[in-house]
């Protein structure tokens, strides 16, 4: 698989420090799964944190912390890491987490629905089926909208986004995506804003589906 | 274990914890990495209580979880360091990092005893790097890992030294593109 379209480093550091909402996380953590090179270059921005780690400064332990972490120790058993949920051909692993529920999809016009997906409220996650050749509502943003394409591909202007590749949209980006022909474009969106729509219709509707 | 603190060779007592659950290693790696941790989870303000018991919770991780250390993709400071940021993700955060899917890593079980140190290595001298950034550099990047820049913030922030530490840790990259075939 080929990915044309990888996160910016900032964003993995942000994933790697571990200091981003819990709806990017997971769109990254995706993402991750996908590329080879977001994952390397993830370990080294761990590596950044293991050496800040190293070169902490030292805050002292009270006295007795040894001996309570010694005795803590004694009948604490091996981890026997519970097996993570498995992925699919169109969903990551750490999107198994999140659809053992199930998912819930709604209808928001236009054939297009979204499942809404349970995560801190510092941002939301959702994800996208939007029905080939067809173009999601035009819209603008006032925050930072993450959209991680699972399956199919969208287009966006001239640009092509396919399995794998992520599109980082900030307040400066206004767009409509649209859905390849082909097959059904299915993404993980994430974003800490609402999305600002042309449209009225869809600007009605928005309270309804917390886009 | 001899010689002075950067000598340690922290693999090694990490694989004494996992084959022999040798306390005398487990009390060593407790001395030198829990002020640290607690360190690292004060500075990212949890009260002094509060660092305490996470830095408590994150050296019996270690403990438990040492079957799952692999030397040759990380050094035992960035392993302590992922253990400590999700614990602080949890108590302090209240949310939750889900996980990229594993990797299968390939036909290595035991992983050299010379990449090993290697990748101890070359943390040392990732943060030899970062101590030499320029002060102004150095504090963005401190002040990112500690949780006082946004997720906007870091997006926008042009200030930080990404391509600097990024040619620090070419060596580790290739190192773990290697183990990734």
């Amino acid at each position: 698989m080929m990915i044309r379209h990888t996160l910016p480093d900032t964003l993995l550091m942000g994933y790697a420090a571990g200091t981003l909402p819990e709806a990017f996380n997971l769109v990254i953590a995706a993402h991750v799964s996908l590329s080879e090179d977001a994952r390397v270059r993830l370990g080294a921005f761990e590596a950044v944190g293991g050496a800040m780690l190293d070169t902490a400064d030292a805050a002292g332990m009270t006295d007795d912390s040894l001996d309570r972490m010694m005795a803590r120790l004694e009948g604490l058993p091996q981890a026997n890491a519970r097996a993570p949920l498995a992925g699919d051909e169109v969903y990551p692993a750490p999107l198994a987490d999140y659809m053992e529920r199930g998912l819930h999809w709604q209808s928001v016009g236009k054939g297009v629905k979204q499942a809404i997906l349970k995560t801190d409220r510092a941002a939301s996650a959702r994800l996208l089926r939007i029905p080939a050749g067809q173009a999601m509502p035009g819209h603008g943003h006032k925050g930072m909208e993450l959209t991680l394409v699972l399956q199919g591909a969208f287009l966006d202007g001239s640009t092509r986004f396919g399995r794998g590749d992520i599109e980082v949209a900030t307040a400066e980006t206004d767009h409509t995506p649209i859905a390849e022909a082909g097959m059904d474009c299915i993404c993980l969106a994430a974003t800490d804003a609402p999305l600002k729509f042309r449209d009225l219709l869809p600007r009605l509707a928005q309270p309804f589906f917390k886009i | 274990m001899t010689g002075g603190e950067g000598q340690t060779d922290w693999a090694a007592l990490v694989v004494r914890v996992r084959d022999f659950q040798d306390k005398a290693a487990f009390a060593a790696l407790f001395r030198h990495f829990a002020p640290r941790v607690k360190g690292f989870l004060m500075k990212s303000g949890a009260s002094d209580s509060l660092a305490e018991e996470c830095a408590q919770d994150v050296m019996a991780t270690l403990w438990q979880k040492a079957h799952l250390f692999d030397a040759s993709r990380a050094s035992v400071g960035t392993w302590v360091f992922t253990i400590a940021r999700n614990r602080r993700i949890d108590a302090l955060r209240k949310s939750r990092r889900p996980e990229p899917e594993d990797l299968p890593w390939g036909p290595e079980p035991e992983p050299d005893q010379a990449e090993a140190l290697e990748m101890q290595q070359e943390t040392t001298r990732l943060g030899e790097a970062l101590a030499q950034l320029p002060e102004k550099q150095r504090a963005l990047i401190e002040r990112a890992y500690y949780g006082d820049l946004s997720h906007s913030e870091i997006a926008e922030e042009t200030g930080l030294p990404l391509g600097t530490i990024k040619s620090r840790i070419r060596l580790a990259l290739e190192r773990l593109r290697h183990h990734m075939t």
